[in-house]
Formats: C-alpha cells, sequence, structure tokens
C-alpha cells in the first residue's frame, strides 16, 4: 500500500513485520509498554574476564541479537575483535543491532554476511562496500535502518532485544563502572552506548584501561555490567575524531553557511534563550562561526545545543554565549576532552536526546537544527540514505528525530557534480516533508509552503533570494541534466522506519 | 544627466578556464563581472579544451547579471584567433587582452573582434573590450591604449608582470605601484572607462588586501580583479557607502525629483544648487548602496 509521503510498501512487509504506514510527524500521545530484560543478579563478584574469545563462546549462541556502539567511530577496534571470534566460532543466523556502522566494521560484516553469521541487522546506517553489498541482496533479510532516537524506542519497547552487548570503553574499574572521556581513545558521551548498557541481556565492557575501583564519574554503572575484559587497545585515537575540524574555506560551503545563519537570525527563534542544534563537517561549523557573531552582535545568548557536539560549540559555551550543551555525541577531540572541565556539557542518552516514546526528550525542546540532504524532492523529503545510484550509503543519525525542531533547515548544494541535489523526488525518503521548514542553497532559499508564517520574516533578507522548491529543482536539473531512471528489481533489501516506529520507505535491490 | 546605466565594476573574478566545478559555480558568489581565464590559468596541453568547457558555460549556464569577461592568450601566442573566434560566437560580453603595450594591439583585435561577429551574426559592435597594463611600455602608452577603441570599456593593471618588468616585485605599502594605478587610473578616466587594480594572491593576509583595497578605492578605481570568491565580499564592504552618504544621495535624488516636477532645469537642495558632480556621486553612492544590501528596492535605507 502507498503510506503518507506515496512510498510503496509491499504488503508482505506490512504483514511480516506488523507495520503500520508512516502517517504524521505528530504522535503525542502515543501509548508505550518497555520491556526490561530477565537476569541473575550478582553480588559483587569480580567480572575481570581473562579471554575475550572465551567470553564470546559462552555468551553468544546462534540466532541471538548482539549490539555494539559506534563512538569510536574509524578508529574502533572492539567490533572487528569480536565479530572475528564470532565468526572464527561459526556461530550462525545473528542480529546485529549497533548503533551505527562505520566504514571500518563494513570488511567484516561482509564476511559475516557471505558466511551466514549474520543474517539481520539493524543500524542508523551504513557506507562503503556494506552498502554496496546490501544494496546488491547480499543479505538474507532486510536492513532495518533506525534514527538514533527511534533505536532507543525499539531498544524501549523489546522491537530491538539485546541478547549481548559489546561495549568498548577508554576506561572502566573490574565492577563495570565506565565513562567515554578518560584514556587513550577518550570519545566524549557514551550517549548511544548507554540504551545497550541499560536494556542488553548481557552487558559486556570492553576496555583498554582497567581502573581503581570505583571509578568515576561513571557513565555506565556497575549495576548494569556483567563481564569486563581488557584488550590491548579499544581504539586508533587518531581516528575517533570524525569531519572537519577546521573551518572551511570552500566559498561555496561558506556562502551557504552565510545564508543559513542570515535565515536563522531572521527567524522568529533569533532570540534570549533560543537553542540549536548544527551537525559536523565544514559547513556546520562554519555556520557556528557565523552565528557566534551574530549571537555577540545582537546580545542573544542560547540556552541549549544539542546532539552531536564540536569544538565550536564548547567554545561558544566557555564564551557564555550557550549555557549548556546536551551531549549525545562528540565529534572531536576537543569536544570530548572538554566534558571533564565544563559541567554545563552534560552526557544524554539517545532516549533523552531523541525518543519519541518516553516522557520527553530534548528535540521536543529544540528551536532550530541544520541537518543535511543527499536529495530533497520538491515535496520537501530527505534522502540521507541511497546514493544517487541508488546504493545505501548514508546514515539516519538523529535527522528524523532533531527535525522535529521549531524551525528546520536543509543546508545542502543545488548539485554535487554532475548530480542534482534538489530533484522531483527522492529515491528514499527518509524523514518527510512535513518536517522540513526551509531549504538553503548557494543559490537562494526555499520556504515550505506549510510554513507560511516563515515566509513573511525569511521573504525580504538581503542576499538571500527565495525561490520555490520548484524553482530550485528546475536550476538544478537545468544546469545538470535530467539523469536516466534508476533500475531496481522487487526485491526489498532495506527498510526506513519513521521514529515512532512506522515504515517511512523501502530500499529495493539495485539492478546493474 | 549621468549615465544611470553604467556597471558597477567592483569586483572581477578570475576563474580557471580549465576547471570545470569553478566554472559551474562562478555565478553564485555576487561578483559584478566574471572573467574565465583561457591564458596564464590554462597548461598549453589544455588550451583547446579550455576553449571548448568555456564557450559551453557561456553558452548554457545562466550567469545572472554578472559581465562575462574572458581573458584570451596574447597576440603573439598560436591560440590568439581561436580564442578570439570562439568566444564573439559564445557571445561573450568582454575580450580581455594580456599584456597591452599599444593602441595598435588594440586595433588589430578590435578588426579581429569584428571579423568574427560578422562570420557568427553577432550584432556589430557587441563584443567590448578591455587591456590588461603588465609592463612599463604599456603604462606609458596608457593613454592611447584606453582611448584606441569605443568598444573599451576598462583597463586593468597586472602588477606581477609589472613589477617584474620594473626590476623590483610588491610590498606590502604598495609604493611600487603608485605611479603606474595612477596613470592607468587617469587613463581610464580620461577615456571615460572603467579601471581595475591589479589581483592581490595571499588569501591568508586578510589586512593586506585591505589595506590595497582601501587605497584603491580612495584613488577611484572602479574595482580589482580577484583570485578567490571569498575575496568579494572584503571588496563590497570597502565600497559600500556609510549611511551618511546613502541619506545625503537620498536628498540629492528627492531633489531631482522635484525639480523634475516642477518642471526647473535647475536643481536645489536645501537651498543651495546641486551641481552636475553632486548629481552623479549621489547616483553612484545609491548604485552601490543597491548593490550592497543597504536600501530597498524603494530606495529606504535599511542598513544597521
Amino acid at each position: 500500500m502507498e503510506n503518507k509521503v506515496k512510498r510503496n510498501i509491499p504488503d508482505e512487509i506490512l504483514t511480516q513485520y506488523d507495520y503500520k504506514p508512516f502517517t504524521t510527524t505528530e504522535i503525542e500521545g502515543m501509548p508505550v509498554q518497555r520491556e526490561l530484560p530477565a537476569f541473575k543478579a550478582t553480588t559483587g563478584a569480580n567480572k575481570l574476564v581473562d579471554s575475550l574469545t572465551d567470553l564470546v563462546k559462552s555468551t553468544v549462541k546462534d540466532g541471538m541479537t548482539i549490539s555494539f556502539h559506534h563512538h569510536f567511530r574509524e578508529g574502533d577496534y572492539v567490533f572487528n575483535k569480536v565479530m572475528r571470534i564470532i565468526i572464527d566460532n561459526g556461530l550462525k543466523d545473528l542480529t546485529l543491532a549497533p548503533s551505527s556502522l562505520t566504514n571500518v566494521m563494513n570488511d567484516i560484516v561482509v564476511e559475516a554476511i557471505e558466511k551466514g553469521v549474520v543474517t539481520n541487522i539493524t543500524s542508523s546506517g551504513m557506507r562503503g562496500s556494506l552498502g554496496d553489498a546490501v544494496s546488491h541482496g547480499a543479505l538474507a533479510n532486510p536492513v532495518i535502518f533506525r534514527s538514533h532516537g527511534n533505536r532507543a524506542r525499539a531498544i524501549e519497547t523489546g522491537a530491538i532485544k539485546i541478547d549481548v552487548a559489546f561495549l568498548g570503553v577508554p576506561n572502566a574499574d573490574a565492577m563495570g563502572n565506565a565513562n567515554g572521556m578518560d584514556g587513550d581513545s577518550a570519545f566524549g558521551s557514551l550517549g548511544y552506548a548507554l540504551m545497550d548498557a541499560q536494556y542488553a541481556q548481557t552487558v559486556v565492557l570492553i576496555t583498554d584501561t582497567l581502573k581503581p575501583y570505583p571509578n568515576t564519574p561513571a557513565s555506565i554503572k556497575q549495576t548494569q555490567v556483567d563481564y569486563v575484559v581488557e584488550v590491548d587497545a579499544v581504539g586508533d585515537p587518531e581516528k575517533i575524531g570524525s569531519g572537519a575540524t577546521r573551518f572551511t574555506k570552500d566559498p561555496k560551503e561558506l556562502k551557504i553557511a552565510e545564508m543559513v545563519n542570515n535565515v536563522i537570525t531572521h527567524s522568529p527563534y533569533f532570540k534570549d534563550g533560543f537553542s540549536f542544534q548544527t551537525g559536523t563537517g565544514g559547513a556546520a561549523l562554519a555556520v557556528t562561526r557565523f552565528l557566534r557573531q551574530s549571537m555577540l552582535d545582537n546580545q542573544i545568548k542560547a540556552s541549549f545545543a544539542l546532539g552531536g557536539i564540536t569544538k565550536p560549540t564548547v567554545d561558544l559555551l566557555e564564551e557564555g554565549l550557550v549555557e549548556r550543551l546536551m551531549d549525545v555525541q562528540d565529534f572531536d577531540k576537543g569536544a570530548a576532552a572538554s566534558m571533564h572541565k565544563n559541567r554545563n556539557q552534560q552526557e544524554i542518552d539517545a532516549s533523552w536526546y531523541a525518543d519519541a516514546a518516553n516522557k520527553g526528550a530534548m528535540v521536543d525542546k529544540l528551536d532550530v537544527v541544520i541537518l543535511s540532504a543527499l536529495e530533497i524532492d520538491t515535496k520537501f523529503n530527505v534522502n540521507v540514505m541511497s546514493g544517487s545510484d541508488g546504493v545505501i550509503r548514508g546514515a539516519i543519525g538523529g535527522h528524523q528525530d532533531a527535525a522535529t525542531a521549531k524551525l528546520t533547515i536543509i543546508s545542502a548544494p543545488l548539485v554535487r557534480g554532475r548530480i542534482a541535489t534538489v530533484v522531483p523526488d527522492v529515491t528514499t525518503v527518509v524523514t518527510p516533508g512535513e518536517s522540513i521548514d526551509v531549504l538553503i542553497t548557494e543559490v537562494g532559499i526555499a520556504i515550505n509552503p506549510l510554513r507560511q508564517d516563515l515566509m513573511a520574516a525569511l521573504s525580504d533578507i538581503p542576499g538571500v533570494p527565495v525561490f520555490t522548491i520548484e524553482e530550485l529543482q528546475q536550476m538544478a536539473e537545468k544546469k545538470v541534466g535530467t539523469p536516466k531512471p534508476l533500475e531496481f528489481t522487487d526485491r526489498v533489501v532495506a527498510l526506513i522506519e519513521y521514529r515512532d516506529g512506522t515504515i517511512m520507505d523501502v530500499i529495493r535491490e539495485v539492478k546493474d | 544627466m549621468a549615465n544611470t546605466t553604467e556597471r558597477l565594476r567592483r569586483t572581477m573574478m578570475f576563474v580557471p578556464g580549465n576547471n570545470p566545478a569553478m566554472i559551474k559555480d562562478a555565478g553564485i558568489f555576487g561578483a559584478d563581472s566574471i572573467m574565465f581565464d583561457l591564458e596564464d590559468a590554462v597548461s598549453m596541453a589544455e588550451k583547446d579544451a579550455a576553449r571548448y568547457l568555456v564557450y559551453e558555460a557561456i553558452t548554457t549556464i545562466d550567469y545572472g547579471d554578472a559581465e562575462l569577461v574572458v581573458r584570451i592568450n596574447g597576440l603573439d601566442t598560436p591560440y590568439y584567433q581561436n580564442d578570439i573566434k570562439a568566444m564573439v560566437k559564445a557571445g561573450i560580453d568582454v575580450i580581455r587582452l594580456p599584456k597591452v603595450e599599444t593602441a595598435a594591439m588594440i586595433h588589430e583585435l578590435e578588426s579581429l573582434v569584428a571579423t568574427a561577429e560578422a562570420e557568427f551574426g553577432c550584432e556589430i559592435g557587441s563584443t567590448n573590450l578591455m587591456a590588461a597594463i603588465e609592463s612599463a611600455k604599456g603604462v606609458v602608452n596608457a593613454n592611447e591604449i584606453a582611448a584606441a577603441s569605443d568598444r573599451m570599456i576598462g583597463i586593468a593593471l597586472s602588477a606581477e608582470d609589472y613589477t617584474t618588468d620594473m626590476k623590483t616585485h610588491r610590498y606590502p605599502d604598495g609604493q611600487e605601484l603608485l605611479y603606474a594605478r595612477n596613470v592607468i587610473l587617469h587613463a581610464a578616466r580620461a577615456a571615460g572607462i572603467a579601471a581595475f587594480d591589479t589581483v592581490f594572491t595571499n588569501m591568508d593576509d586578510e589586512e593586506g588586501f585591505y589595506r590595497e583595497t582601501e587605497l584603491i578605492h580612495q584613488l577611484g578605481f572602479d574595482g580589482k580583479s580577484l583570485v578567490n570568491p571569498r575575496q568579494i565580499a572584503m571588496v563590497n564592504k570597502v565600497y559600500q557607502p556609510t549611511e551618511k552618504e546613502i541619506r545625503n544621495a537620498q536628498q540629492v535624488i528627492m531633489a531631482i525629483e522635484q525639480a523634475r516636477l516642477k518642471g526647473s532645469g535647475v536643481i536645489s537642495m536645501n537651498g543651495q544648487m546641486v551641481d552636475r558632480p553632486v548629481v552623479l556621486r549621489a547616483e553612484r553612492v545609491m548604485r552601490l548602496a543597491q548593490a550592497t544590501n543597504l536600501v530597498n528596492s524603494e530606495g529606504e535605507y535599511i542598513g544597521k
């Protein structure tokens, strides 16, 4: 059947997964039943285990769901260590439920799929060779892509039942008290892993730095942990930071960033006590720099900055321009290191950050968010998951969650190389157009017609031309031409859930 | 009355003729003039490819209101004639000839351009010309060069070659360019065409860039040749009029309007006669104010 964003969801998918089609971004009052796992209590036994291999063998059984976090990003050693043991021990039919999958995990996941070790995956995203393999039908069952908030919801409600969570930490004591901010491989907030620590049936901490008991401050607590294993190294500190950490010099990115700042400062939300979320990457950092100057010029302070935190955002905190950082992950060393000294940099878990199925998440209070897009269509639907070749190469991250902000800005170039970003119809709908308020490109902006109130506020900004999104789409098409339609088979290789667990879209196997 | 259609030429942005990505995006930065370079930015092996690329760009991409300029290869090169033909056929606004030293070089260019216009069915005279002065001889002959053709819209100083020719190099204070700048400026003004200052290449020296731009603004240059889009906003900032200048210009414009309504030939403001230079300056201030978004479409001041 066709859902609200006009995506055709095969009936067998709806039946098999008991999905309701996506209908609305308004999910106030959704009934929720939390499910906690059963376990055997322990009373202070030493949880240190010598052999990771033996531990994996004794805890993981065929058909189980295992989880990891991605806070080490491209510097992660833990995922590969554990998966190697799992593959070598001939385990079968596992469900992989990490918070996300980074490139450094690709090869071993592809191997695990080929050997039948992994037959189900749920993740925020995937890229590279893994995305390619899945898009070519390598995995037995469709991948389920969930936003960070939706993963928290799925874990809390039992849609994801984690049997064993293997959580790498840069420090821990022998009882399992651990945080993300100390040690050689410190990454800052443990935001995503906190869900696994709280809800997995068995929690294994893997660390390279054993601390004297009790190790504080503790983000993961001994009350949650079954085993602690010491290994040589949990991560490569050089590769943990992601994205750009310097301000961009790219004139196009700067131009877009300046327009983003103009839109924010001319919006009704730019007032004392406002809140915002920016992503990572050069353009986002540039927005932060422009916004800082505007806040200084207008004597405006923000009550909080949310989500993934970068050093420039920490600078705003230290300058007194932002009162609180609500920190679910840290994108660079500077942001990770500052957790220690800045008590107003609050670590939050994925549920607190973005979950629609609790009693109130931070995103509900968010005024302004700047998000990216691989594609955005004339209905303002956004794709951050499939590339111009139809192959999976992205992640939902917090996109759907943060897009519920009062002013949701998509910042994207009109075209990338020879590929249009603004298109008639996105390949895959990840975030519905109903959530998106303004698209900002290097040639000008388009305001969602649903937001007539913003039209007046944003229509007369010097240097910010306003177009309809159809006009922007036509400009893009005129520049790069009309591409040949992508070809897919009927086979569904991935499912895109909305943050409430309804189904937004499916991704089909590419035909080469 | 003043020629109110006179273009603003504060910023002439260089775009390498062999770089598709930069050519594609050249229109988005608000440069008054976009100058596609077929000369120094392009290696010998890429001369033909760059000419095709720029031709396709000019005939395909919408660059809005920007004036489109192409720097062709010099007349001592084998690319000169083909560059002229292709660019005239593409309908370029202005051909910029490098290393101009005599009026005769402009005359030769003019005749080839006219021939090409006839060959490709373009309106005769539709292709404008400008000259880059890059040597002592060029500076000495600046007057005749500036006045060499009705098609001439401007002359530009190119300081790298010029300072080498003068047995010096560029210094932060720009003393070595003072004579050339003034000569070129006077030649341009005497001929009624635009004067462009040279490029400033050190993108990390923002202070030096502002210092140089403020100097050439003070001297009276129309604008500068630029190597990076990031410099556009900086030049525009230097050239943007002050609120006081805008308010004053608005009063002058109002006085003109009142004189027109009264059918009076004499324009007066606050009891004093407004003479022609004041009118011209007021009109230029308003053009600059509009271009830097300091007034709205009604001409009302909206700056901070």
